[in-house]
């Protein structure tokens, strides 16, 4: 057992795992918080996308010992503590770019991501930056609709509102 | 009514909590004390066992019991019984061999249950089944599904003597082929449908808690609803009362058709609970998924048209193959029929149909229904068939389709489905206008300029929704202010608690954010639930809603007159308000004195609380069709195809919220583009592996597969629902591949390609041009 201690949305948290314990089980697991999700066991689908040190990262293809220290962000920690939610998540409800919510967190987490690294990302590109994040349900549409309106609501605190036949 | 009822673009009432991490799924749930169960799945794909020894690894640290189908069997635990039924045209029924829900003295799929193991942890599990000794003897396997019904196939059950469980026929096939023969132009084409793995993004799990207080177990597993599972389970396999089990299900992340079925880990779940004095939990990972899950489609084609001089449709013969894999899921057997052959013809008026199809046993995980469910199928049948019969008389496939249009309606298909309206030469003239078809050729010249070879291709497809003919639902009015729908529906994904909110919305003015959706629980759900599959839920449980609010305001009428001193009879209700001569009185006022016995007319009981079991009339189904278009880009250095422009025209009928409807178009749009472009399920055909078990291995849709898609509607109105609507989520899967496949041949044009079956890798596509340059084309 490794005794282990890092910051999970802004709080410390610490915690005696096996060595072998992946990040996102020392999340969902040991800290109870099961907003991040396992889809697969091969490190494809994205589902379990959390912030690490201020970058996306699939929780699922790091130990959580190695995690030791370092700055996590979960879906649990995204929207403001009075439940307003993160311009990505609003944006994503706008847009309809969840279906049965189980890709959800995974997607949302990235498209934090890819706004905060390419703010003027194109169609093109959201697509592209969105290869390692399966989702079922959508198509795809309504997401990278979502990622590029999320994106500009980060940069100006207005999200643009989907427009509907 | 007004901005929150039907019609308006709502955006949904379950994403605030999805999208912050507050679902609650199946593997979210932690029971106090809980153990941790493995399966030990078969290495081979077709094995005799001789002898299973656990005496190792019971003694495993960890290790709780271990469970084989000697101990199930022992202990009086029926087969998992197949509902479906079906005839061959003399009279032999289906071959309906015994399931049960552990390996019984044969293996026959690699990833079939053999052992069940119950630990402290899961590596404790997964450790011990190692030190399960089993002889196994090997067996020749058959996968293939083209070579399942030759003579010198492998037997996948020695009592059948071969591996047609059914042979099922519309008629004898004579009769159409006398057609045939006279016909003044006929086309032929061999196919295969490719499988399918559904992969909804949450993995199989299941938790499961026995009360040796109450007697009762529960079970906690994604679903698609209603009691079919559960009930299976008490009265077919476990021989309890249904009373005594109650099924959970929390959020589930996608459904697909595939998480309606009675699976064998569930069975095993709820029995061994009740052998247990602590929970259980099981969680596969998506390896195990792949095995355990039914698969969707593998089914091998012959199909023919025969056409008048005039290129109108005289007959059509189609002869199926259908892979059920080792035993009978539900449907598997029957959906190339029931779901499919039903509306064979689909868009276009056949005068004469011949329609076989033999359900197949082969050493594979079992098929059932997926997204479609045999109506992607025949679809994608007419709609070669329309092509290729286009290219036979060297007219357009414009030309050829609306030569053969069904135009008049009601229209009966030969299996005797009546297709109730359409518009279908209004639809694919809305389609090409919307897609620009045009200026086409301007495109591909463009495209050519750039090395690339543009196609565009048509598909239009018609299908049958509402599935089974019966759905309850109840709506009850709270102390609180609440309103409650009990669900005999289940909404995985769908966005139901926002559709039905705005149902209530419009017939009893309510407030959407006081709704509240009850849904998928054995103890509250109504008696008649069935659930949500086959497109149905708008339809079913939409008009369940309906007709529960009427009775809601009928007896509404009465109270509100008794409050009001008015006449019932003279009680009129509009947007939420009762009014009786100069009074009026609020929904919300009478339904709260409802709640208070002094304040109700004699001999009435409250509160408002209503349920509606709706049963559809005869086998009056709905039938969403439409248009779908689809220019592709193939590269013929790399034979890579690529969707650049795609426009969906669909009639779902009256749209309760474009929104949600959008998304249900186009989630089943990238399952029939994955179909057509990345999707297949390959075993080896010497040893029947899946080779394909991971998302490493199986070709997912990505995000980058897609361009934006322009989705459209032209409704027409059902008349065989009081709503009008038609279904949605499953005409995606319909259109898409046709009208991709065809796109890309229309593309390779040049070569003179006839057929490339799918999907269309880059791979496939790059040896059919090979072999077409060196004039051996497809």
């Amino acid at each position: 057992m490794a005794k282990i201690s890092m910051t999970v949305n802004g709080k410390t948290v610490s915690g005696d795992v096996e060595p072998r314990t992946l990040l996102v089980q020392f999340i969902r697991e040991h800290l109870g918080m099961t907003g991040t999700h396992v889809g697969c066991d091969t490190s494809q689908c994205g589902a379990c996308n959390v912030h690490y040190n201020g970058e996306a990262v699939k929780s699922c293809t790091i130990l959580a010992v190695q995690a030791d220290g370092s700055d996590v962000v979960t879906i649990e920690g995204l929207a403001k503590p009075d439940g307003t939610l993160h311009p990505m998540q609003a944006a994503f409800r706008e847009y309809h770019g969840l279906q049965c919510g189980y890709c959800t967190p995974g997607m949302v987490m990235v498209a934090v991501d890819i706004a905060r690294r390419l703010p003027c990302a194109d169609e093109a590109t959201v697509r592209e930056e969105l290869y390692g994040n399966i989702c079922r349900c959508t198509g795809y549409q309504g997401i990278v609709e979502a990622v590029m309106a999320g994106s500009e609501a980060m940069q100006t605190g207005v999200l643009p509102l989907k427009d509907h036949h | 009514m007004g901005q929150y009822g039907i019609g308006q673009p709502i955006r949904r009432k379950e994403d605030a909590r999805l999208l912050t991490g507050n679902g609650r799924y199946t593997d979210d749930v932690n029971l106090d004390g809980q153990v941790y169960v493995y399966f030990l799945r078969s290495p081979y794909a077709h094995a005799k066992i001789n002898a299973i020894d656990t005496t190792d690894a019971l003694a495993a640290p960890g290790v709780i019991a271990i469970y084989t189908s000697a101990d199930i069997i022992a202990d009086g635990v029926k087969p998992i019984p197949c509902e479906a039924n079906a005839k061959s045209l003399k009279g032999v029924p289906l071959f309906k061999p015994p399931r049960h829900a552990l390996a019984f003295e044969r293996v026959r799929y690699a990833g079939e249950p053999v052992a069940m193991i119950i630990a402290e942890s899961v590596n404790a599990g997964k450790d011990a089944s190692e030190l399960i000794q089993i002889d196994y003897e090997e067996l020749p396997a058959i996968a293939d599904t083209s070579r399942l019904a030759d003579a010198d196939a492998p037997l996948v059950w020695d009592t059948l003597g071969s591996n047609v469980g059914l042979h099922w026929e519309t008629q004898e096939s004579a009769v159409s082929e006398a057609i045939f023969k006279s016909a003044h132009k006929t086309v032929e084409l061999k196919l295969l449908n490719n499988r399918l793995v559904g992969n909804p993004m949450e993995p199989r799990c299941a938790v499961s808690e026995h009360d040796p207080k109450t007697g009762r177990t529960t079970l906690y597993a994604p679903s698609q609803g209603g009691r079919r599972v559960i009930n299976a389970i008490a009265k077919e396999i476990l021989n309890v009362p249904p009373q005594s089990l109650r099924m959970i299900s929390l959020d589930t992340g996608g459904g697909f058709g595939i998480r309606s079925k009675t699976y064998p880990e569930l069975v095993l779940m709820v029995w061994a609970a009740r052998k247990q004095t602590r929970p259980l939990k099981w969680r596969a990972d998506r390896g195990e998924t792949f095995v355990s899950d039914v698969h969707g489609r593998d089914q091998s084609t012959k199909a023919s048209a025969a056409f008048d001089k005039d290129g109108k449709l005289l007959a059509v013969r189609n002869e199926t193959i259908v892979n059920v894999g080792a035993y009978l899921s539900e449907n598997g057997a029957i959906l190339a029929m029931m779901g499919g052959g039903k509306i064979m013809g689909t868009a276009y008026d056949v005068p004469v149909l011949y329609f076989s199809v033999k359900s197949c046993f082969s050493n594979t995980v079992p098929t059932d229904t997926y997204r479609g469910a045999g109506r992607p199928e025949v679809n994608f049948i007419m709609e070669r068939l329309m092509e290729l019969g286009a290219q036979a008389f060297g007219i357009s496939s414009i030309e050829m389709r609306k030569r053969n249009f069904i135009r008049e309606f009601p229209y009966k298909t030969q299996m005797g489905c009546l297709i109730d309206s359409g518009d279908f030469p209004g639809t694919l003239d809305m389609t090409l206008d919307k897609g620009d078809y045009a200026g086409f050729e301007k495109r591909k010249a463009e495209s050519k300029a750039r090395g690339k070879l543009r196609g565009i291709g048509i598909g239009y497809y018609v299908e049958g929704a509402g599935g089974r003919p019966v759905e309850e639902m109840r709506v009850r009015f709270e102390k609180d202010g609440k309103v409650k729908i009990f669900a005999g529906t289940f909404s995985h994904g769908q966005g139901h608690d926002t559709v039905y909110s705005q149902l209530l919305n419009e017939y009893l003015g309510v407030d959407a954010s006081k709704v509240e959706l009850i849904q998928g629980d054995s103890d509250t759900s109504p008696k008649g639930a069935v659930g949500t599959f086959g497109s149905r839920s708008s339809m079913m449980g939409g008009v369940a809603i309906k007709r529960a609010s009427e009775a809601i305001v009928e007896k509404g009428k009465k109270i509100a007159g008794h409050l009001m001193q008015t006449e019932p009879s003279k009680v009129t209700f509009k947007e939420g308000v009762f009014h009786g001569g100069t009074s009026s009185v609020t929904l919300e006022v009478v339904a709260r004195a409802a709640q208070d016995p002094s304040k109700l007319p004699e001999g009435m009981e409250g509160p408002l609380d209503e349920s509606y079991y709706y049963e559809r009339q005869g086998e009056s189904q709905n039938f969403p069709n439409g248009c779908h278009l689809i220019e592709a880009e193939v590269d013929p250095d790399t034979g890579t195809v690529e969707i650049v422009k795609f426009t969906a025209i669909d009639d779902c009928g009256t749209v309760l919220n474009p929104l949600i409807v959008d998304g249900q178009v186009l989630g089943g749009i990238a399952q029939g583009i994955g179909q057509a472009l990345v999707e297949n399920t390959i075993f080896d055909n010497e040893t029947g592996q899946l080779l394909t078990a991971s998302f490493m291995d199986y070709g997912m849709p990505r995000a980058s597969d897609f361009p934006m898609i322009g989705i459209h509607f032209n409704s027409v109105p059902s008349p065989t629902n009081d709503l009008g609507v038609k279904g949605a989520g499953e005409a995606g899967a319909c259109g898409a591949p046709p009208a991709l496949v065809h796109a890309a041949l229309d593309a390779l044009k040049e070569y003179g390609i006839r057929h490339i079956d799918m999907p269309l890798t880059p791979e496939k596509v790059w040896r059919a041009i090979q072999a077409a340059k060196s004039g051996k084309a497809a």
